[in-house]
């Protein structure tokens, strides 16, 4: 009886030490990977019409999806801030907090999060499905790398788009506040955009929120391009590497942007 | 789904187009890009002893009209006072005996310097020196002085 307990127990601790093995030399596969990845960029560049083609995919595409949640994003800010804000005789200070809120943190955070289900998922079922169909094989066997020929393209796509719709994310999301706040309830203009641009420091909230939407840009790409990659060459593994894709792209967001705005916004100005 | 060269093009172009615009849009409209380092001023010093909730780029105005912006705010080691450098835009001139005050617009409202011009015919120039100032209202010392006198009149009764 004994005997048995002190098995299960060893064979508990010998799974567990076997899977933290195998995460860890997961991660550095990963690493290895990014490595490479990053390393055929001048390959991504030097063939502009790879990288402009995934620039539409992750970026253009996304359009639709990313220009009305912040247009929605910024329309219900504006109400429930209101809401809050009237009751201590703020309300001037509306524009303020929509900007603040959607410059800082969630135009890079939502706009990431959204990039990350509709453009990561994308890439990564497409490297996946290559990768299913012996496309990428095929391609080493003619002496072409997919690396700089796939990868790199798809990963500086998603880079070079992710930016841009963080941005477009958090101004729409401001005018849609505008139309809320001003058009709808009535705030003064004057004080609604006067406030917001006493309030809303450049090299203080903006380009940090572009750094973050930087930053977020990378950890997709790189972990949509890794898990199409890595999938198992089966449909069921193309699915299962979406999914991870889309989770790991979620948490490694919600986590950098923690670590991050410690770092940017500790104490405040 | 296939999509000829020049179409994708365009598509990517406008995408670009369209993202640097909202980034500009932001840094101008939204931020404060435009009014910082841009306008040329003068600096002048001002010696407080207290100067209350002000803070860096707090505004300095004039009869209700913004004229500069605070840019520095440091203490003297010596005197224990505080040194605050105000910028002000060119094209305003203020007298040596200009009072600046240390003043709060609204009751929970932004902390600001107000200057009131004086009647010398002398003007302060870049680097100069306010020699009369105001500081900055301290809630708690003024619910302590109150508490104080209270407790003065109710004594001597």
């Amino acid at each position: 009886m004994r005997n048995a307990v002190l098995a299960g127990i060893a064979d508990t601790l010998r799974r567990v030490g076997g899977g933290t093995v195998a995460a860890i030399g997961w991660l550095g596969y990963a690493a290895r990977f990014g490595l490479a990845v990053v390393l055929e960029t001048p390959a991504a560049f030097a063939r502009l019409s790879l990288t402009l083609r995934e620039i539409y995919f992750a970026g253009v595409l996304s359009l639709v999806i990313i220009l009305v949640s912040g247009l929605f994003v910024g329309m219900v800010l504006a109400l429930q801030g209101y809401d809050v804000l009237q009751r201590y005789g703020a309300a001037e200070s509306l524009g303020v907090l929509v900007a603040l809120s959607l410059v800082r943190e969630l135009g890079p955070v939502v706009a990431g999060l959204l990039f990350a289900s509709r453009a990561g998922s994308a890439i990564t079922a497409e490297i996946g499905l290559m990768k299913a169909t012996e496309q990428l094989s095929a391609m080493e066997m003619m002496a072409v790398d997919p690396l700089a020929r796939v990868v790199a393209p798809r990963f500086w796509g998603g880079v070079i788009s992710m930016p841009l719709l963080a941005a477009l994310f958090s101004t729409l999301g401001i005018f849609g506040a505008y139309l809320v706040g001003v058009r709808l309830i009535g705030i003064d203009p004057g004080a609604f955009w006067g406030n917001m641009q006493a309030g809303v420091d450049f090299r203080f909230d903006i380009v940090n929120g572009i750094i973050k939407s930087i930053v977020f840009g990378i950890a997709v790409s790189m972990i949509a391009v890794f898990e199409g990659y890595d999938a198992k060459p089966t449909a069921e593994g193309v699915s299962t590497a979406t999914t991870r894709t889309v989770v790991e792209s979620s948490l490694a967001i919600l986590g950098l942007d923690f670590v991050l705005t410690v770092f940017m916004f500790r104490g405040g100005t | 789904m296939n999509l000829n060269r020049s179409a994708l093009d365009l598509w990517v172009g406008t995408f670009v187009a369209i993202g640097i615009g909202a980034i500009l849009f932001l840094a101008l409209k939204v931020g404060n890009l435009i009014s910082f380092g841009a306008t040329p001023g003068y600096r002048l010093e001002a010696h407080f002893d207290n100067i209350g909730g002000l803070k860096l780029r707090a505004s300095v105005k004039a009869a209700g009209v913004v004229v500069g912006r605070v840019e520095r705010i440091r203490l003297d080691p010596t005197t224990y006072q505080a040194i605050v450098t105000l910028k002000i835009d060119e094209g305003y001139q203020f007298t040596t005996d200009t009072i600046a005050s240390i003043l709060t617009s609204g009751l929970l409202g932004d902390v600001y310097i107000g200057l009131d011009a004086g009647g010398d015919t002398k003007m302060l120039a870049d680097g100069g020196k306010l020699t009369k100032t105001q500081s900055g209202i301290v809630l708690e010392k003024l619910i302590g002085q109150f508490l104080f006198d209270k407790a003065a009149t109710g004594g001597g009764k």
